[in-house]
């Protein structure tokens, strides 16, 4: 819980400055170029648990057996938890197709959102006026 | 009788005060149905003549709110609308929804003809098999919510006066608003403080006749149908379709377009349409969603798909203010087509614009018409009193204001965008027609063609609608289906699968209407009224098929930026598409319908107007 009381579940969201990448001391962490995914290399990974405290949504997490550090890969680009909620109807979760690359800089990220974005809009939401004080 | 129907209409001329009741044959219903295909017929048969010298702000024209056999039954009860339109000076049949419409059809009548003007505000109170004029001079400049509040009150105490032993709930009304009695020419008919039947300017109508609400109660059954296991049936099937396949509009109404339409198919106004590509991460519907949506899958009467939202804000300098949704049309309008990219502001804006009564739309359009100008230096800070710049909420509203209030600056751009820039012209000597965004005096709405992803080059400007982005022109077939919508009054994102709809009509009516029938005879008929009177005009403004069916100046302009820069629309693709158009549907080169083929569809008096035309 970023602000208390908006207990909601956050998505890897591709942040533009990638602080779980930046804080990795033995660059287990990688971006694809494919999807600005973020990869693991689980060879490298020392599972210290940095990427983890750095994200702002604490997306990632270690892998109870092998623990490794486990970041959302979107699944190479066809994520499957999209389409489980798609398929049982409730499109809390859906795929926004990009806009045709090729018009300067990745696209990939236009509609992603930060976990502090979306816990602040839904605290404002809850909260009104005493949001801000909460966050 | 017919099935599906009250079986009456209500006739109230406000001039003389006398209120009649008019019974429509089985022929006229079969053929027109209700709605805009019985509005465009009965406008037509009493105006046809003159239809030239009416003055749709003048006394002498009718205002029309229609319901149709299938409203109230189909999911997405609508009430339809028309009259001889401000804007465009031709027919229009223009649908809002709410619970006036099934009112209207338990008391016992299918649609009021409003003629004549009333020499102080009245309102129209309608309850099972009576009516009556009252007295409207408590609510008359009231804005939408204390109106309401006034209007709900009086009403619902006058019920309990007359049947103490009854629950008496609240009523339903179609009303104007402040813009719709200061005749604003894209005034809106409001019902619901936040549901407008905008395109059309219908307001002023209302508020030229000094006709300020129509409130109905009825406690009766809805009207039988012919069929009701048939209807039972289908109407599990289309609510199924729509559970089904409607996942993303029910979860995010029309505001999920905000997404595709700006980044995938460039086709979002963003300040008044001189880009229709932006990058802005802090708009689109998902941002409407976590901050200010309160309430969701919300509807009004009979409706499954509820893609109603309640937006409310709840901090900050704007708190308090609350509106429907808003849509993907008022998000793009009263968002980046105003330079505003902040869903906060957008709310604002909408809950503003429904509050004066304003169709968001058609206004948005002539708001950010004049911010153009500002921006280009042809508009100043004398000529408006204020700054206008680009996303300025608080100039915006100051605007809306001076609009309504008739001041200055408002009083010109209170006739509509094309009206406007024609005097601006004048006034400034400078051409402004290119920034004026509009198709024979409609406001388009908010899917631009230059990109070629989302509307048809033609869509707008061969249009018996104008601007209107419901009904689209394609190919002779392309304007018949929402033509029906329109016509049996629902909601036209409830049309899921046309086939349904044609079963439906047969079991709620008894009558075999096929969809032949309709795309080959019925629908054209009406299409080709709504042409007759849009070519015919007058007083002020008359238009030119070769010149006015066409795209606004901007539409030709290249995109500036975006994945389909420099894409624009193709002057000569317009050309043959529209040759083809005229061709398929039955009019000859200079796009007026054919003798042939208006006495081919019995529109004898359609063709005897037209004959002066065609030279």
């Amino acid at each position: 819980m970023l602000v208390p009381g908006v207990e909601i579940p956050h998505l890897c969201a591709q942040c533009d400055d990638y602080p779980c990448v930046k804080s990795c001391p033995v660059d287990a962490l990688s971006i694809s170029d494919k999807t600005s995914a973020v990869l693991v290399d689980k060879e490298k990974c020392i599972s210290c648990g940095k990427c983890v405290d750095a994200c702002p949504g604490q997306v990632p997490f270690m892998h109870p057996e092998s623990k490794k550090a486990v970041i959302c890969d979107l699944c190479d680009g066809d994520p499957e938890c999209v389409k489980t909620c798609q398929k049982a109807n409730f499109d809390a979760l859906s795929l926004v197709k990009e806009p045709q690359v090729g018009f300067g800089g990745p696209s990939h990220k236009l509609f992603a959102r930060k976990p502090e974005e979306i816990t602040k809009d839904v605290a404002y939401n809850l909260y009104g006026d005493i949001a801000e004080e909460l966050i | 009788m017919p099935r599906g129907y009250a079986g009456k209409f209500l006739d109230v001329n406000l001039s003389t005060d006398k209120i009649g009741e008019q019974i429509f044959g089985d022929e006229i219903l079969r053929g027109y149905v209700g709605g805009r295909g019985l509005a465009a017929k009965i406008l037509w048969d009493r105006l046809g003549a003159e239809w030239k010298t009416v003055d749709p702000l003048g006394p002498e024209n009718i205002f029309t709110a229609f319901t149709g056999p299938m409203t109230g039954i189909y999911p997405g009860a609508r009430v339809c609308v028309s009259g001889k339109s401000p804007l465009s000076n031709g027919i229009l049949g223009s649908t809002c929804s709410g619970e006036f419409p099934v009112e209207l059809k338990c008391a016992g009548y299918d649609g009021v003809i409003v003629t004549g003007k009333a020499s102080s505000p009245v309102y129209i109170l309608i309850t099972d098999g009576r009516c009556e004029i009252r007295d409207a001079s408590k609510i008359w400049g009231k804005e939408a919510f204390e109106m309401t509040k006034i209007l709900t009150k009086e009403v619902r105490e006058e019920l309990q006066r007359r049947n103490p032993n009854e629950s008496n709930t609240e009523p339903g009304s179609i009303y104007c608003g402040p813009a719709g009695e200061s005749m604003v020419r894209n005034a809106a008919v409001m019902q619901k403080i936040a549901h407008a039947a905008g395109y059309g300017g219908y307001g002023a109508v209302m508020g030229s006749k000094n006709l300020k609400a129509i409130v109905s109660k009825g406690t009766k059954p809805m009207p039988d149908v012919m069929s009701p296991n048939t209807v039972n049936l289908l109407r599990d099937r289309v609510e199924d379709g729509i559970l089904t396949t409607r996942d993303r509009m029910r979860r995010w109404g029309t505001g999920y377009g905000g997404w595709e339409v700006a980044a995938r198919s460039s086709s979002e106004p963003v300040r008044n349409w001189q880009d229709e590509w932006h990058d802005e991460r802090s708009f689109g519907g998902d941002r409407f969603d976590t901050k200010y949506w309160v309430k969701r899958y919300w509807s009004d009467f009979n409706c499954i798909t509820a893609c109603l939202k309640l937006a409310v804000i709840k901090t900050g300098p704007l708190k308090g203010a609350i509106t429907d949704n808003p849509d993907y049309e008022l998000q793009a309008f009263l968002g980046p087509n105003l330079g505003i990219f902040d869903p906060g502001k957008c709310i604002y804006l909408s809950s503003l614009v429904d509050h004066l009564g304003f169709s968001g739309i058609n206004s948005a359009n002539t708001f950010a018409f004049a911010a153009e100008l500002y921006q280009r230096g042809i508009l100043t800070k004398e000529d408006l009193g204020f700054e206008l710049e680009w996303g300025d909420v608080a100039a915006f509203e100051a605007l809306a204001r001076k609009i309504v209030a008739r001041e200055g600056i408002g009083d010109i751009l209170a006739e509509g965008t094309y009206r406007a820039a024609l005097k601006i012209t004048k006034m400034k000597g400078v051409d402004v027609m290119p920034y004026a965004v509009h198709v024979k005096g409609i406001e388009t709405g908010a899917h631009g063609t230059r990109s070629g992803l989302d509307m048809n080059p033609i869509g707008y400007a061969c249009s018996v609608q104008g601007g209107d982005h419901t009904s689209r022109a394609l190919d002779a077939y392309s304007d018949m289906q929402t033509t029906y919508h329109d016509s049996a009054v629902y909601c036209s994102f409830c049309g899921i699968d046309p086939d349904i709809i044609w079963e439906f009509h047969r079991a709620v009516t008894g009558w075999d209407v096929t969809k032949e029938d309709w795309y080959t005879t019925l629908g054209p008929r009406i299409i080709q009224i709504q042409r007759a009177a849009e070519l015919v005009g007058g007083p002020d403004v008359t238009w030119d098929p070769r010149k006015d069916d066409d795209n606004p100046p901007r539409y030709y302009e290249p995109l500036p930026s975006g994945p389909q820069k420099g894409k624009t629309t193709d002057r000569a693709v317009v050309a043959e598409r529209r040759k083809e158009y005229y061709k398929a549907i039955g009019w000859d080169e200079n796009g007026i319908p054919t003798a042939e083929v208006l006495n081919k569809l019995g529109l004898e008096s359609v063709d005897k107007e037209l004959k002066k035309l065609r030279k």
